[in-house]
């Protein structure tokens, strides 16, 4: 029998009302495996808002702190530097935060965060859409999706832009640790959680979250649109230690993006000329990182 | 005690020290900058050992300073004009979150035009957010108020944020001699913050959470709550601060000799040192004139005007900001702490001095004048320029 890596803490309890088959609210369990209980979370507006439960009650083990939309990165700041002068300077402070709050309104207060090397970690749990409020699209929406704002009809063929790349946007910053991870590879996520954790200065996590109703796939299959994300290049997982790139996951030969995106409904009216479109910049987006990582 | 000649802004700074602000937050904004600045200095010569956040926005600083007063560190910040209005948002938020942030406020116009220069359209603008609101006079004041306002807003009975404003330039960038009370004083005045019971490390608790239409209202009565016991608790701390250094300034709503008067103007800020002059004058011309200087805005002090509405006849208000579509932002609450009350005196609005136009005892005795001889419903700007062109 294999032996688990993954620490058999809960500090995410069962009781939350997040939707069936949601990968934000793994996300947020298997975070918290790898930082355990000495830490303080704090959550803007977002999936996990709602996912956290109302007053008075929490899905968490540990203090959440709700802060503004647009400012995780400040409240993020804000708490280390309270903990330093209390006295609980062992305590890890984790903003976390879905894309929009992330790539799009809350950009600015993260690459504050950032630059002034605030000693946290900032988790992005991206489900690639403004799902709380209803499946609209964000600057993490990639390219051909649906979303009800960029809906497919004669004049609209869903998003037309390509997704914001933020590990590039928080790379620039030269953070001590970035990392990408995948529900549907817990064990690298935990590692890459516990090694963020061990780190000083400012940490950065961007973790794919994917959405049964605003991804349009049956729920019971988020481990398995999840895997394809990241075998077919979709999102391919690495970290970058002191600007030094590592891919976590190569297969010899990728999947074809074909194969993810027809899982799911929000791409489910593509062309073919499309697909190919969306397989060649993967292909390049794949290419860089393997370049970026040949830099070593 | 120590006599220092210091700006507005540096008695802010001073305030903040002395109070052993634990975490500081700041964007800088003119006239506000002298106050970081100095704050800057002394947690760099080890004056104050706080951490310093130097953010990228107001909005970042306030949110730094609400997350750490969560946990239970005592924050200040500082800002101005445009400044406080991109922060408009998290001054909800502080309230809500029932954080005790100190803030200093330099008033300033808000843009379009630019304009660096005094009036209160900002800090009114801020009116609904939960934030108790003191208008300084003098820079004595201000560094007396903004210690008091620690001591308030970290009352259990109150937990409510609080700005100390000062007028632009007036205040922010003149300087005066202000006596610094000792640090032993203040230490006993003001003691240290104790850790949130909220977010205690290892437990599952949240702050800030969502709730239906079966409390909200509930927890916004709260702050209501707070807030109305904001001005008695603010009186004892006043006594408390008195006793300490012999200063008392004169509570919510101190008057200048009005006593006897028969006619009284409702002022603000820096604005009440000018007209104390057009009182003397004028009652040495025969005329029964006062003052009531509204030195907390909120809580506002409702039981005060409506005594003092018991004795005079006429109440004009110097109002230093207008809401458009109505009147004088300082006017529209006089008039409704008085119509609910049982003492109705004739109401005057004036707007003056915006965007730095200087209050002078011209213009102070203009509006006495007026409001003694004239009744009218409709803001009289003082001094406005003749000429004007269509819209």
């Amino acid at each position: 029998m294999a032996r688990l890596s993954i620490p058999a803490v809960e500090l995410m309890r069962s009781g939350h009302s997040a939707c069936p088959g949601c990968g934000a609210t793994l996300v947020m369990r298997y975070m918290l495996k790898g930082l355990g209980e000495r830490t303080i979370v704090t959550v803007p507006a977002c999936c996990w808002t709602v996912i956290g439960t109302p007053f008075p009650t929490t899905a968490l083990d540990v203090p959440m702190l709700d802060c503004a939309f647009e400012a995780t990165g400040a409240s993020i700041s804000g708490l280390r530097a309270a903990a330093d002068k209390m006295g609980l300077e062992d305590v890890t402070i984790v903003g976390f935060a879905g894309d929009g709050g992330t790539v799009d309104i809350g950009l600015q207060a993260l690459s504050g965060m950032l630059e002034r090397r605030t000693d946290g970690i900032y988790v992005m749990y991206d489900n690639e859409a403004y799902m709380n409020t209803g499946v609209q699209r964000s600057g993490a929406t990639p390219e051909g999706a649906w979303t009800t704002t960029t809906p497919v009809d004669e004049f609209s063929r869903g998003k037309p832009e390509p997704k914001k790349d933020i590990m590039a946007i928080v790379a620039a910053h030269s953070p001590p640790y970035a990392a990408t991870v995948n529900v549907a590879f817990p064990e690298d996520f935990v590692k890459k959680i516990a090694k963020a954790k061990a780190i000083k200065g400012p940490r950065f996590i961007h973790a794919l979250a994917p959405c049964p109703p605003g991804w349009r796939y049956s729920s019971e299959k988020t481990i398995e649109v999840g895997r394809l994300a990241t075998d077919t290049n979709m999102f391919p997982l690495y970290e970058i230690e002191n600007g030094v790139y590592r891919i976590s996951r190569k297969l010899g030969v990728a999947k074809p993006v074909a194969e993810y995106l027809k899982t799911q409904g929000r791409f489910a009216h593509l062309t073919a000329a499309e697909v190919a479109g969306i397989q060649a910049q993967v292909d390049a987006r794949w290419k860089r990182l393997l370049a970026l990582e040949g830099l070593a | 005690m120590v006599e220092l000649v210091i700006s507005g802004n540096y008695a802010q700074s001073y305030a903040a020290k002395l109070a052993r602000v634990q975490v500081a937050s700041a964007y800088p904004i003119t006239p506000q900058t002298s106050i970081v600045e100095k704050i800057a200095e002394f947690v760099a010569s080890g004056e104050l050992q706080a951490e310093f956040i130097k953010v990228e926005s107001e909005h970042s600083a306030l949110q730094a300073c609400i997350s750490a007063a969560a946990l239970g560190a005592r924050t200040y910040t500082a800002t101005s004009s445009q400044g406080l209005l991109l922060m408009h948002e998290l001054l909800h938020w502080a309230a809500g979150a029932r954080t005790p942030v100190v803030m200093g406020v330099v008033n300033r116009a808000v843009a379009p035009p630019w304009s660096i220069w005094t009036d209160h359209t900002d800090t009114m603008a801020q009116r609904d957010t939960g934030w108790i609101q003191f208008y300084g006079e003098s820079n004595q004041e201000v560094l007396d108020t903004t210690l008091m306002a620690f001591r308030l807003a970290e009352s259990v009975e109150v937990r409510l944020p609080a700005m100390v404003t000062e007028d632009a330039f007036y205040l922010s960038h003149t300087v005066e001699p202000v006596d610094i009370p000792s640090q032993e004083q203040v230490d006993a005045f003001l003691p240290p913050r104790e850790q949130s019971s909220t977010l205690q490390v290892g437990t599952g608790m949240r702050l800030g959470s969502f709730t239906g239409p079966d409390l909200y209202m509930e927890f916004r009565h709260k702050i209501a709550r707070a807030m109305a016991r904001a001005r008695d608790v603010f009186l004892e701390v006043e006594d408390d601060y008195a006793r300490m250094t012999g200063r008392n300034h004169g509570g919510l709503l101190p008057t200048y000799k009005a006593d006897d008067a028969d006619t009284v103007l409702v002022t603000m800020g820096t604005a009440t040192t000018t007209a104390r002059g057009v009182v003397d004058a004028m009652r040495a011309d025969g005329h029964r004139v006062g003052l009531a200087k509204l030195r907390t805005f909120r809580p506002f002090p409702t039981q005060e005007l409506r005594d003092l509405a018991s004795q005079v006849d006429r109440i004009g208000v110097l109002d230093r900001s207008f809401t458009f579509g109505a009147a004088g932002a300082a006017f529209t609450e006089v008039a409704g702490a008085l119509y609910t009350g049982p003492h109705r005196p004739l109401l005057r609005d004036f707007v003056a001095g915006l965007g730095g136009r200087d209050v002078t005892e011209v213009t102070v005795r203009e509006a006495f004048l007026d409001l003694l001889t004239r009744d009218a419903p409709e803001s009289q700007w003082v001094e406005l320029k003749s000429r004007q062109e269509a819209p």
